[in-house]
């Protein structure tokens, strides 16, 4: 399940819904990442994401469909948020469950590799000085996603 | 065809979409950069280094050239940096 929305998620809420009434997960991954103070040494105080309507549903399934295919899971959920977010929020959930652990640690890390350097999503950040900058690509999340590919 | 930018291309642009004219020799993707380049400084500068812009036709990214038969949207972008 893949969700892109403005709105703020909660990691517990989402996982127990996701995980809920059933008993065939043995193993469940979360990733949560957040807006974080700095960047390449300057200070930030807000960050906007730019997103692509349309293409980022499809790329977030596309990414989604591979790890299923690659992986045994018995559930995945992907949340990506774009618009404003301050300090400290929640910008991007990845949930993986599986019957046991490889699977969902495996699965979760991948779906974070490919949707970094695939999802069509730009991050603006602001500082302390009103200035604003367009992040720019990390060639370390460009490795980390080529280590996937066969 | 309606042809989108976003971050980058967008603001130095000023403009998020357009649908221009297209001369009737304009009939591939890299044609489309080469006429949308003349078009004036702004355009020149975003395509000045095609290594750092990402191109998706009708939504599917690609990295060759492709006819423009067809095509419904073209958009430029910046390589991603979600996550």
């Amino acid at each position: 399940m893949i969700r892109v929305q403005r709105e703020i998620f909660d990691t517990g809420q989402e996982l127990a819904r996701l995980t809920g009434d059933r008993t065939d997960i043995g193993a469940a991954v979360t990733f949560t990442g957040l807006v974080r103070d700095f960047n390449e040494g300057s200070e930030v105080t807000s960050l906007t994401l730019e997103h692509y309507p349309g293409m980022t549903e499809k790329e977030l399934q596309k990414i989604e469909r591979q790890a299923l295919e690659r992986w045994d899971l018995q559930a995945s959920l992907i949340i990506h948020r774009y618009g404003k977010m301050e300090l400290g929020e929640p910008i991007v959930l990845v949930i993986t469950a599986s019957e046991h652990r490889q699977d969902a640690f495996e699965a979760a890390q991948f779906l974070m590799d490919w949707l970094k350097t695939k999802a069509p999503f730009w991050k603006l950040e602001a500082d302390d000085q009103g200035q604003s900058d367009w992040v720019s690509e990390r060639a370390s999340d460009r490795k980390a996603a080529a280590r996937w590919t066969e | 065809m309606k042809i989108l930018y976003f971050a980058w291309l967008r603001t130095k642009l000023g403009i998020s979409e357009e649908e221009p004219d297209l001369p009737a020799s304009v009939t591939t993707l890299f044609e489309l950069i080469e006429f949308l380049k003349a078009r004036g400084e702004n355009y020149a500068e975003i395509f000045a280094d095609l290594s750092v812009v990402r191109i998706a036709v009708d939504q599917e990214y690609v990295t060759e050239d492709v006819p423009l038969s067809g095509v419904r949207e073209i958009a430029f972008f910046p390589p991603v940096t979600g996550g």
